[in-house]
């Protein structure tokens, strides 16, 4: 906290600055860039990797075969090391021969840019965070649906519920905890991203600087200001701190009850 | 197969249509789980052995036509895989040890020496999950690189990455939630016997908590290795850097054959991959049951 009050750097002792690197920052064309990028890409994220498991847990939960393959399928990606998955995407998503785009060409379908093209750039970044995370919430959302009591089901069926009603009714309700602990727990994660932009996109992109990725530049590549990274910094730790007391109120509230 | 039921029961879908409907999903879901997220991970080991000639063709090939196992070890010889591979090994046991030791007595102070104000202690620790790990980045950096009152610079060093996740206040809190549920008496017993504090935690209490120590040694591993921003940071010397911060500057580079990055991503992966095939059961049960983790 001090130190977004100084001005911090090697060469000389820390000196007191109020808030000069509070306006230095907002004076930063790159500032607004950053959190709207930031806000765009958890928004997307939230779309997809919140939204999307969901669906695919209540189907893998009907399912009476193969239920530990689909478990160890959507959680393998998550063990792998970010960097591996990064990279990996970085090589599917090559503008010339990557795979994407060669699998596009052989529909006869019009290729893309990925991550080079200013309008798919956040959403390909989206695309390999989601790809690599969906696992944790599909997993937590199939343990949710194995703790519904399957009496109450078959008491919405004796009502004349559909299959529709049924899930609204009685599915829903019953995941409102883990749902809304996904929900804190996965913005807090999105609001943070940095690694695909850092290796997809650089830390220099406009189209996919987010707030991470400029805290890392202020600090340790071309401005050397930690000063005006710690200020940066807070503005995240305010923003994601309210996220983060509903979680932990909400976890600790349940938990008291369990 | 009979269990509880859920959307739909047992019977309904071994009706007539609605056995067709179930087959046909079943397989479809199999397979979009098998192109979507075994795929990518096929490609990359066959895109590692195949001729570089062929992996750079504009068509690629889906089963490959050449086969070189041999830039394993042209990767882990001439990039050097194998020492950034043994430094994250090193790295990552060192850090499951410091977490282990650091954490034990501390939730076992907590829940049973009940020192005072330890609640205060607790409370404290469990505000500190409140902050994101990026508000801390900067903070902790320059902590790191000239600690307070010893003037050292730890940069490069496995003390900058063993020490900031030593006390982890999320593994204390859920050790503390176990070792409560331990009854006193059986300590009382102990000490009546006249063993110490020390001896109770090592014959007593630790034996007892084998399941929650594992989960917590396996999820330290595993955080350990998967780490990338903050040993980027705190690891600039190309020698002591981890696999992920290695790779990344490889890559940047432009000057490596693609084939051996992709044997070094593959080197990466295989020590997750086996951990989650061997632990799969602790790993999803840990994930769910005990850990609402962040």
């Amino acid at each position: 906290m001090i130190l977004s009050f100084q001005q911090v750097n090697f060469v000389s002792d820390p000196e007191w600055v109020g808030f000069a690197n509070f306006s230095a920052i907002f004076h930063d064309p790159l500032f607004w860039t950053a959190w709207w990028n930031t806000v765009t890409f958890t928004g997307i994220a939230l779309a997809f990797g919140y939204v999307v498991p969901f669906f695919l847990a209540v189907v893998v939960n009907e399912m009476r075969h193969f239920k530990g393959y689909f478990r160890v399928a959507v959680y393998l990606p998550v063990m792998l090391p970010p960097l591996v998955v990064v990279l990996l995407w970085q090589y599917f998503y090559d503008p010339g021969n990557g795979l994407f785009n060669t699998v596009l060409r052989g529909l006869h379908l019009p290729e893309s840019q990925w991550t080079q093209s200013p309008r798919m750039a956040m959403l390909s970044l989206v695309l390999v965070s989601t790809w690599a995370n969906m696992g944790t919430a599909t997993i937590m959302y199939l343990a949710a649906l194995q703790n519904i009591p399957g009496e109450l089901y078959e008491a919405a069926e004796m009502e004349g519920a559909n299959v529709w009603q049924r899930l609204w009714h009685v599915t829903i309700p019953h995941m409102r905890f883990i749902l809304a602990v996904l929900l804190m727990l996965q913005i807090v994660a999105t609001m943070q991203v940095f690694i695909e932009p850092f290796q997809l996109t650089g830390t220099t992109n406009p189209d996919t600087i987010t707030v991470m990725v400029l805290i890392y530049r202020y600090a340790f590549t071309v401005n050397h200001d930690f000063g005006m990274a710690a200020a940066m910094s807070v503005l995240l730790f305010l923003v994601l701190g309210a996220f983060s007391v509903a979680y932990i109120r909400l976890v600790s509230r349940e938990g008291m009850r369990a | 197969m009979s269990e509880t039921r859920s959307l739909f029961s047992d019977a309904q879908l071994r009706r007539g249509r609605a056995r067709w409907i179930y087959f046909l999903v079943l397989t479809l879901l199999t397979l979009l789980f098998a192109a979507v997220f075994l795929f990518p991970m096929y490609w990359m080991v066959i895109g590692s052995l195949k001729d570089p000639a062929e992996l750079a063709r504009p068509i690629p090939t889906w089963i490959p036509e050449s086969f070189h196992p041999e830039v394993y070890v042209q990767a882990w010889n001439e990039l050097n895989i194998g020492r950034f591979f043994l430094n994250t090994a090193f790295y990552a046991v060192g850090a499951w040890l410091m977490q282990l030791v650091v954490d034990v007595t501390a939730a076992y102070a907590l829940s049973k020496l009940r020192p005072v104000l330890g609640n205060v202690v607790l409370g404290a620790m469990l505000a500190t999950l409140l902050l994101p790990t990026a508000a801390l980045l900067v903070p902790a950096y320059l902590t790191v690189s000239d600690v307070p009152l010893f003037h050292v610079n730890l940069l490069d060093t496995p003390w900058a990455l063993w020490l900031p996740s030593a006390a982890n206040a999320f593994n204390i809190y859920v050790l503390k939630q176990f070792f409560d549920q331990i009854p006193d008496e059986l300590l009382d017993a102990a000490r009546m016997d006249g063993a110490g504090s020390l001896r109770i935690l090592v014959s007593i209490v630790l034996p007892l908590s084998r399941p929650v120590l594992a989960v917590v040694s396996i999820f330290a591993v595993i955080a350990m290795w998967k780490d990338f921003l903050w040993p980027l940071l705190v690891l600039q010397e190309p020698r002591t850097q981890t696999l992920s911060v290695a790779l990344s500057r490889l890559s940047a580079t432009g000057r490596v054959p693609l084939t051996e990055v992709m044997a070094g991503l593959v080197i990466a992966s295989v020590p997750m991959i086996a951990a989650f095939l061997v632990f799969q059961r602790s790993i999803l049960k840990g994930l769910t049951a005990g850990g609402l983790k962040g």
